[in-house]
């Protein structure tokens, strides 16, 4: 840390303190592979530029010499590289952080080091970074990787970009060669929105042009690197946006305080503002900005505060508070990016909770109307997205949110979509706009309502859902059952397989993604007969919890019944009634349940229907009774 | 327009860290060590509820070695912040007298530590723990998330970890299943010491330099801070101007022969050093790679 050194001893500790008091802080990204020097570059900031200790150097001389790839000169990547390592260990090798600071600034850095599983990572680190160092090795120029990288850029709505054009030591300071990259490169930059790009020529093992320009480029009148960075200011472009802040907690230390708290996503803000909540869309006036360090006269994006309102409106954690000049759009219905992050890939229509600033809400996702090739760019059909595939959907919210598109604020536009039931964060996704206004959304009233429905037919209407393997005796049970109700004069109605597979679903295999969108169209089928007084009768094997979870979700509590049907698969597989698992079997019908597809048992159904101890007819009169005990029938 | 600097930015994203995961849990706690890095989280912490008083309790799993001046510091604080302070002890170490002198570091660190933090979260039910851990700390930390998903069995899963994109945090979890939250992950050690400079907060005396009785063990200067200390053959315990980098069991932690005994001073010396901060702590030594290995037994 020479750096360090002499500034210390030239100014005193006293004053060197005072002078980091006001460093800024930046985040950036580098995009690049080790063969393009990467981890060289980040190795040789640390130690150009932070506290590399005297111990870990002691490391990386031994490793240098041991492992390193420069003839026993310092190699700079095994500074932050210690990948094989992990990869040994099986740990997942994704996002780093480094850190590093110079006299006038903070930085911090996204490493997203490996090829396999790029997309994720470079995604997740590009998310908070407001720039981006994209390398080139300047024997190479322009490829494919570089494209990628400077989609995914442009994508997350980083607007500032370093083109590091390295390894210039090896084509001998070539200024020719630097041209001829830039200009290559700038034309393809500003095809996909990069206007802000900075190019630099460099020797990240050299130390050319990183803290200072050297004197092998002679040509180049631009500042190194470190110079570069030092000189982005972002806190500028946050602060013109128009106020955001989302609440995260309403802070109510006793009956004579109500502020919330947050931080500010966008713009500025002073006591005296005009303010809206949204969704409500109440407006009132900011009275105090609160802190632990007492009142503040101005807000800026950024900062976590609390804020006090002259009026008493309801606000609770996940509203969004704007300035009323320019509030943000409300909207249940968008067109969004995708970019899917999980080894399960995506099901269209299958609910999956979606968090956007510090609210969390229900979210299905259509078909996806294209994919994109990251290396080509291209548009391609696709009816899914797998693990780190990028794509244009249509987004269903069961409410309405408060969010600006993405490339006009960050924080109001980016959200992540978690799997209800593993709880993981499958993807991440930007929103660009509303498909319609919400609040040209009402439901059309219906005077005639299910009320009526009911009272008519003299009973309460319900969904009866059987779930189980092939051959368990779902629709046999379900048949006596729908018998015996006939028989007391109930109104009732059966959908299964054999009525619904040959007409309205005979569009949908066996996939995964088939299966959710069959069970969604049954579910939806069965919402609107529950809705017309019937008791539903739903016999499928529906093997995703989450999918009987949506059709559950679809009709009012207490109305939905789910009877599993529980027979161990060898007796289903020996009674075999349809010859199916024969088939199966025998590699002739691909994706059967529990034979190569997935039966995920429900885990709280309302009856449990042992096949193996009942016999069918007992099995319905437990039903019977249990509809009974439940009011549902007299 | 104003500049916000890098400890404001620092500071704004820890508190927002503090309130997204206070908000998605149910029964949260603060691993508390009473060391820098404990006070600078503890400081932020009461930043992001004021003027509320701090919503959780901090919870000490001690192992009745520490030094005496992290009991006093440590009841002084709760005491002049009104804070709820649970102190954990694993009964099986006070049965056993576990301790460092004939259960060597490894045993007494696990059963104590990594033990007693099980048993406390099973026994009080906590789902979210906050934690003081930072990234600039170790190699492996580096890809450490903010909330870092802990098993039924406190065991950490680096295949179960998730992406974390913008400001947003996931802390959804199974029954049984809990979270380690950890605030400072964006900060350095030089941060910390800046922090605790320009807000001006208390730390424990230890840190600064003073004549305190050591002895040298292993190229440590180790205190003799009570009693207890088990003295070699031939060992004689002599004065030394020394300070503490990092805080932990007395007979575990190393001093540095220092006459720092101002902050300036201390960062001063930290900017110019020469080891870096684990170096001080005896545990670290025993086998390569042994953070990452705690980290999945359960370990903070």
């Amino acid at each position: 840390m020479p750096h360090v050194h002499d500034e210390l001893l030239a100014v005193g500790i006293e004053t060197y303190l005072e002078r980091q008091e006001h460093k800024s802080m930046l985040r950036f990204i580098t995009c690049g592979s080790v063969d393009d020097g990467k981890s060289t570059l980040i190795g040789r900031l640390l130690y150009d530029s932070k506290l590399v200790f005297e111990d870990h150097l002691a490391t990386l001389e031994v490793d240098s010499k041991k492992v390193g790839t420069q003839g026993g000169e310092l190699d700079f990547a095994l500074l932050v590289d210690g990948l094989a390592a992990e990869r040994e260990q099986g740990i997942t090798i994704d996002v780093a952080y480094r850190f590093f600071s110079t006299e006038r600034s903070k930085f911090i850095v996204a490493d997203t080091p490996g090829h396999e599983q790029y997309t994720r990572n470079m995604v997740t680190g590009a998310s908070t970074a407001d720039l981006a160092v994209v390398l080139i090795d300047a024997r190479k120029g322009v490829l494919t990787q570089t494209r990628r990288h400077s989609y995914l850029v442009s994508l997350l709505g980083i607007r500032h970009v370093v083109l590091a054009v390295n390894k210039i030591d090896l084509v001998d300071y070539s200024q020719e060669v630097f041209e001829q990259i830039e200009s290559d490169y700038r034309e393809f930059a500003s095809q996909i929105g990069l206007n802000d790009v900075t190019c630099i020529p460099m020797s990240a093992l050299a130390g050319d042009n990183i803290t200072e320009v050297g004197s092998n480029m002679p040509w180049y009148q631009g500042v190194p690197l470190i110079t570069h960075l030092e000189n982005v200011k972002v806190d500028n472009e946050l602060q013109s946006l128009p106020f955001r802040m989302p609440v995260q907690w309403v802070n109510r230390p006793d009956l004579d305080f109500r502020g919330f708290s947050g931080q500010i996503a966008g713009g500025t803000v002073q006591p005296g503002d005009s303010v809206r909540i949204l969704p409500s869309g109440r407006t009132t006036t900011v009275e105090r900005i609160v802190t632990y360090d007492g009142d503040l006269e101005e807000a800026v994006a950024g900062q976590s505060v609390t804020i006090t309102l002259a009026d008493e409106v309801d606000v609770s954690r996940g509203d969004v508070i704007a300035t009323s000049l320019a509030p943000p759009g409300v909207a249940d219905q968008f067109e969004a990016h995708i970019v899917w992050m999980d080894d399960q890939g995506m099901l269209p229509g299958r609910p999956y909770l979606l968090k956007i600033g510090a609210r969390t809400v229900s979210a299905t996702l259509a078909q996806p109307k294209y994919k994109v090739n990251v290396n080509t760019l291209e548009h391609v059909a696709a009816r899914t997205l797998e693990l780190n595939e990028i794509g244009v959907c249509n987004i269903n919210l069961d409410r309405p949110i408060p969010f600006d598109p993405y490339d006009e604020n960050r924080d109001m536009g980016g959200f992540i979509l978690i799997d209800r039931f593993t709880n993981a964060t499958v993807a991440a996704g930007l929103l660009h706009f509303a498909l319609r206004r919400s609040d040209n959304v009402h439901w059309q009233a219906i005077e005639v309502d299910k009320h009526a429905h009911s009272l008519q037919k003299g009973q309460k209407p319900c969904v009866v859902w059987f779930t189980g393997l092939s051959g368990s005796g779902k629709s046999t049970i379900a048949n006596i059952v729908e018998q015996k109700l006939l028989e007391q004069g109930r109104h009732t109605y059966l959908l299964d397989g054999d009525n619904v597979r040959h007409g309205l679903n005979k569009d949908l295999g066996f996939t995964d993604a088939d299966r959710v969108e069959n069970i969604r169209r049954v579910s939806e089928v069965s919402g609107l007969m529950v809705d017309a007084g019937l008791i539903v009768l739903v016999s499928f094997i529906s093997p995703f919890a989450a999918e009987r979870r949506m059709a559950r979700e679809r009709v009012e509590d207490g109305e939905f019944i789910e009877v599993y049907v529980k027979t161990p698969i060898e007796v289903a597989e020996e009674r075999d009634p349809k010859g199916l698992y024969l088939k199966a079997r025998r590699g002739e019908l691909a994706n059967f349940t529990g034979i190569d597809s997935p039966y995920e048992a429900p885990e709280s159904p309302e009856l449990i229907v042992d096949t193996t101890s009942l016999p069918p007819e007992a099995a319905a009169d437990t039903i019977i009774g249990h509809l009974r005990e439940r009011g549902f029938i007299d | 327009m104003t500049t916000l600097t890098h400890l404001q930015r620092l500071e704004a994203e820890s508190i927002q860290i503090f309130r997204e995961a206070f908000s998605e849990s149910e029964r949260p706690v603060m691993l508390y060590s009473v060391g820098k890095d404990s006070t600078v989280m503890l400081h932020l912490a009461m930043k992001a509820f004021a003027p509320s008083k701090l919503p959780f309790p901090l919870l000490h799993v001690d192992t009745t070695w520490k030094f005496q001046a992290m009991y006093e510091f440590r009841d002084r604080v709760v005491r002049d912040n009104g804070l709820e302070l649970i102190e954990y002890h694993n009964p099986e170490c006070i049965e056993k007298d576990i301790n460092p002198f004939d259960h060597g570091t490894s045993l007494h660190v696990d059963l104590w530590k990594t033990e007693g933090l099980k048993q406390a979260v099973e026994k009080y039910g906590f789902d979210l723990g906050f934690g003081g851990a930072r990234r600039d700390e170790e190699k492996s930390r580096a890809k450490e998330r903010v909330f870092s998903l802990r098993s039924a069995q406190h065991r950490w899963d680096p295949k179960q970890q998730r992406p974390e994109l913008w400001h947003l945090y996931n802390a959804r979890k199974a029954p049984g299943e809990s979270v380690r939250v950890f605030p400072l992950s964006n900060w350095t050690e030089l941060d910390i010491w800046q922090y605790i400079y320009s807000e001006q907060i208390p730390i424990v005396p230890l840190y600064f330099s003073a004549p305190r009785p050591v002895v040298k063990r292993d190229g440590l200067w180790i205190m003799v801070d009570d009693e207890r200390m088990r003295l070699e053959p031939g060992e004689e315990p002599e004065i030394r101007n020394v300070r503490f980098r990092t805080l932990g069991c007395y007979p575990l932690t190393g001093a540095i022969e220092s006459d720092a005994t101002t902050l300036p001073e201390i960062i001063r010396e930290m900017l110019i050093t020469t080891t870096s901060e684990r170096m001080g702590r005896t545990v670290d030594h025993e086998s390569a790679g042994s953070l990452e290995k705690k980290k999945q037994e359960g370990h903070f």
